[in-house]
């Protein structure tokens, strides 16, 4: 990935020597920060003692916690401020995306691996209760989300086709052609609309068995029974299909922004030396090509591995679960059996082989590049 | 990212023949993807003027094969003899479509304001909080982009529940929020490497604060590819359907759930569906070919050095 923090152009942190600040403001600073940090855990100890029965005063719902961590965000900023000066100011620029983040990201998953692990059932009057890695053995035999992840597998490689016709898009506007910007617009179009949207008026229009003109067409070519939806095996082409006619836009823009800024002296150093269009192709675009390449594919990647929202308005998994996505299938084990414990658990599973991969990924990705450069 | 001629093309030509057979593929290849990409589009505004009869039989051509019908924008209540009229469906569609303005418009300034401040102060100064360095509070942000929605969509649902968040416009602007972070950071801190440091210590040396010197220096000059990150943001956000479906329900349900709701109990009305998803894509289709250089500009930030 193209992942460059400059570190040449960064001031140095200590322009400002921190004894300028006055000791009062300094204390003032401090016992600020402090005293956000007392109210915003007692808010947080009398919540839980209030939820748990022990006291009677609290409130009905959690979200004044949520406003007291609000006003520690605010307190830690001023209080940087105050304490330290401008190297306080500049923690002001990171601050609130980081706190943000944190709250947002950090609490949910680690609360996320505490629900996976007990039996919460939404629908049962029980609650919730520890049963340690009972839903880690269930899901191990499970067959469905087996079948899921090796649906992800497919999906992903379905990636690579993607690239090679977005990357003959990027060519073809690339060329020397008239109205470029009028088959750019149009290009991208697929990428701007609501895959919701787009999955109804295709998957479940166009590609209608009786009167969608998808299937007339099919029928015309000499396809008899064109139901694109009921064979595990079309079914999951058509998710294919579907999901690359949105997504090719974005792979083609990032390739031909690659193409425009390659330069034009070694095209014609090539032409001059005598190569044909094919030679120059796999011997000099391409592998100028390869680290745009690598970084459209692996966002690409990325992006089909959240892929849920065509499987479950076009086909809701079926036939019998044969185009399930991850996703997908955790999304209906919460909305039809409200199982949110194993569904937790698999979403979990699923976020650690996630990250194994993508590390992996760019790793191999990074050692690919280099070797080229 | 600017988009230049190219003409090299050009130059590879061998013999006029050659070139025409080159010229037709290409325009040929150009006129199929361009068919490839605008069909569904016609396909569904057609049908949001179709009858019943028009839909099952395949019509395709409005005027020469079937008459159009106001009849799916009826049932929306948007048609010219219904618009004046008062129309609950009309009513839900407006509050849903303002509930997707809001929490799209509403997450994406967020996302912009505190990232493009993060973006900022990642690429201008060293940080080190604990042991994590600037590379390592980057990447940090940036691999929330791998994390799945559906890893925290179950937690989210029960906190949210517990905070009182729940199908609330609040609690989706924050969810949209995080989702469209790591990429408005991307985007910013490819636009303020691009900006000489030099600007802002002269405005330092002028007497500007640090904070002055971002708002009255370094903002104006990046002002495009906020627009840009905006922009993208918007369209991620406008387009969500897995958070929305899983936590909204009657007060916050966004576009993208009503009209993944729409099966009735007689099946399908495609002609409203039609309409509905016509109304769903337009304000983002207009976004498209109005903005579309921007979108460009954010989608290649970073991609090519």
């Amino acid at each position: 990935m193209a992942d460059q923090t400059s570190t040449t152009n960064a001031w140095p942190a200590n322009s400002v020597p921190t004894d300028l600040i006055p000791p009062g403001r300094k204390r003032l600073g401090w016992a600020l920060m402090a005293a956000a940090t007392l109210g915003l855990l007692a808010t947080i100890l009398v919540q839980i003692l209030y939820k748990s029965e022990v006291d009677t005063i609290g409130f009905e719902t959690w979200r004044p916690v949520v406003y007291a961590y609000i006003l520690w965000g605010v307190a830690l900023g001023v209080g940087q401020v105050l304490t330290r000066g401008e190297d306080g100011q500049r923690a002001l620029f990171l601050l609130p995306a980081l706190l943000f983040t944190i709250a947002m990201v950090i609490f949910p998953t680690l609360f996320g691996f505490y629900i996976a692990l007990t039996d919460w059932n939404l629908s049962s009057f029980s609650g919730r209760k520890f049963n340690g890695l009972d839903n880690f053995w269930q899901m191990l035999g499970d067959p469905y989300y087996r079948n899921a992840l090796f649906n992800m597998v497919l999906y992903v490689l379905a990636v690579f086709v993607e690239y090679v016709i977005a990357f003959g898009l990027a060519l073809l506007l690339n060329a020397q052609i008239r109205a470029r910007k009028f088959f750019r617009v149009v290009f991208l179009m697929p990428l701007m609309l609501s895959p919701v949207a787009v999955s109804w008026m295709i998957g479940k229009s166009l590609m209608e068995y009786r009167f969608g003109p998808a299937a007339t067409l099919a029928r015309h070519l000499g396809w008899e029974n064109p139901a694109f939806f009921s064979n595990p095996i079309t079914a999951r082409i058509s998710i294919m299909v579907l999901d690359a006619w949105t997504f090719i836009p974005f792979m083609m823009i990032m390739l031909l922004a690659g193409l425009q800024a390659m330069s034009r002296e070694v095209l014609e150093a090539a032409r001059v030396d005598g190569a044909t269009p094919w030679q120059t192709f796999w011997q000099v675009t391409f592998p100028l090509m390869l680290p745009v390449s690598v970084t459209a594919v692996i966002l690409r990647i990325i992006f089909k591995l959240k892929l849920a929202d065509i499987i479950i308005t076009v086909t809701s998994g079926g036939p019998g679960g044969a185009t399930d996505s991850v996703s997908s299938f955790i999304y209906r084990e919460y909305r039809d059996r409200s199982n949110v414990g194993y569904g937790t658990m698999l979403a979990m599973a699923y976020l650690i082989i996630i990250v194994v991969f993508v590390t992996w990924l760019l790793k191999f990705a990074s050692r690919f590049v280099r070797n080229v450069n | 990212m600017s988009i230049q001629t190219t003409d090299y093309a050009a130059s590879e030509i061998r013999s006029p023949a050659s070139f025409l057979a080159n010229r037709v593929f290409i325009y040929g290849a150009l006129v199929f993807w361009a068919f490839i990409c605008l069909f569904p589009i016609y396909w569904t505004i057609t049908t949001s003027f179709k009858t019943a009869v028009d839909v099952t039989q395949g019509h395709l051509i409005p005027f020469v094969d079937f008459k159009p019908d106001w009849k799916g924008w009826r049932s929306l209540g948007l048609s010219p003899d219904s618009i004046f009229q008062t129309s609950t469906v009309r009513e839900e569609f407006l509050k849903r479509f303002m509930n997707s303005v809001i929490t799209s418009v509403g997450a994406s300034s967020l996302a912009i304001i505190i990232g493009s401040l993060a973006a900022y102060g990642l690429t201008r100064y060293r940080y080190h909080f604990a042991w994590f360095k600037n590379e390592d509070i980057s990447f940090f942000f940036l691999s929330q982009l791998i994390l799945p929605p559906v890893v925290l969509a179950l937690p989210f649902l029960v906190l949210y529940r517990e905070v009182g968040l729940l199908d609330t416009r609040i609690g989706l602007i924050l969810l949209y929020t995080l989702m469209v972070l790591p990429i408005v950071i991307w985007i910013m801190r490819d636009q303020f490497n691009s900006i000489p440091v030099e600007l802002e210590e002269a405005a330092l040396v002028d007497g500007l604060s640090i904070w002055g010197a971002f708002f009255r220096i370094v903002m104006p000059i990046a002002l495009p590819g906020m627009v840009a990150a905006f922009i993208l943001a918007m369209v991620l956000c406008w387009n969500e359907y897995f958070f929305a479906a899983l936590l909204t329900s009657t007060d916050a349900k966004t576009i993208p759930v009503m009209v993944a709701s729409q099966t009735g109990s007689q099946g399908i009305n495609w002609w409203s569906m039609a309409a509905l998803a016509t109304a769903a894509i337009t304000p983002l289709a207009v976004i498209g070919i109005a903005l579309e250089r921007y979108l460009i500009m954010g989608m290649t930030a970073g991609a090519v050095k």
